[in-house]
């Protein structure tokens, strides 16, 4: 790994990104496939994928939303 | 509204997981109702959400420099903001997932909208100084191999001079230089997640773009997992 790869990391776009609108709008059903199988979610949805590899606060708001589905599943 | 017969899982939904139909349903009844049901049934989801706030703001502390009362106090608004919300937009669930996981999905909304209006807060130096000496603190780039760096960070700043908007200027300073974190500037600007998110990628894309016609960057870089 060279000194700078973080950097060019940050900068990479991928063009399956729809923005934080689709994910936001998906993210339920996202949370609930991947609770069962990540990658299930990935392939159904790479949109949304390639957007939450990106987009730290969408990203942060899947594990909040995992974490919930998760407790939930866990008292039920 | 539209629910799918029972036993179905609907469109989107995990194929071997069918959704519990029986619970959602009852849900979007009891809360779709005038009266004493509907008041009844906020009143569990309110109790709900307040769970999910408040493990979600426990999980998020760090970021709030919170705790205690105040940080209840935080989830208390949530869950109240989010009860307001699911009534409003009840109407609008398409038993595409559980009732309870469409319901996490305003909650936790709500926390990130709070934690980036909490933000502003704290003191802070004023968003216009782009601060340029932050730079590989925030990337990484370590001191003491500079001379790899040094013509990349030289470039990316011009790129950033040269080539970018106003607002796209203003937004990469805020967020790269000055880490402001995004829903905290959502506030700031008076935007929407969706639209400086979308400001940051094409800001994003065009100083790669420059930084690849200029041989700083390879123009195919490993894709990310």
């Amino acid at each position: 790994m060279n000194s700078w790869s973080e950097l060019d990391r940050f900068l990479q776009t991928d063009p399956r990104d729809e923005g934080c609108a689709t994910a936001m709008e998906l993210l339920h059903i996202y949370a609930e496939l991947a609770t069962a199988d990540s990658s299930a979610a990935e392939r159904r949805y790479p949109e949304v994928a390639a957007h939450l590899r990106s987009c730290g606060p969408c990203a942060e708001d899947l594990e909040g939303l995992l974490a919930a589905i998760r407790a939930d599943l866990a008292e039920s | 509204m539209t629910m799918k017969a029972a036993g179905s899982p609907p469109e989107g939904a995990a194929d071997d997981k069918p959704v519990p139909e029986a619970e959602t349903e009852d849900w979007v009844w009891a809360l779709s109702v005038e009266g004493t049901q509907r008041e009844h049934a906020a009143a569990r989801l309110h109790e709900m959400l307040l769970r999910a706030a408040r493990a979600e703001t426990r999980r998020r502390s760090g970021q709030l420099r919170i705790s205690g009362p105040e940080l209840d106090d935080l989830a208390h608004q949530a869950a109240a903001d989010a009860v307001v919300a699911i009534i409003a937009k009840i109407g609008e669930f398409r038993g595409e997932s559980r009732f309870t996981t469409w319901a996490y999905k305003f909650v936790i909304f709500e926390v990130s909208a709070k934690i980036g209006r909490h933000f502003w807060r704290r003191p802070r130096v004023p968003m216009e100084a782009a601060d340029w000496e932050r730079l590989p603190d925030r990337f990484g780039l370590d001191p003491a191999r500079e001379s790899e760096w040094r013509d990349l960070a030289r470039a990316l700043r011009q790129a950033v001079e040269e080539d970018l908007t106003e607002h796209q200027r203003r937004v990469f300073t805020a967020i790269v230089l000055d880490a402001v974190p995004l829903d905290a500037l959502v506030i700031e600007l008076g935007s929407s997640r969706n639209a400086i998110y979308k400001t940051m990628f094409d800001a994003r894309r065009k100083l790669r773009a420059r930084l690849v016609a200029n041989g700083y960057l390879p123009e195919n870089p490993v894709r990310r997992s």
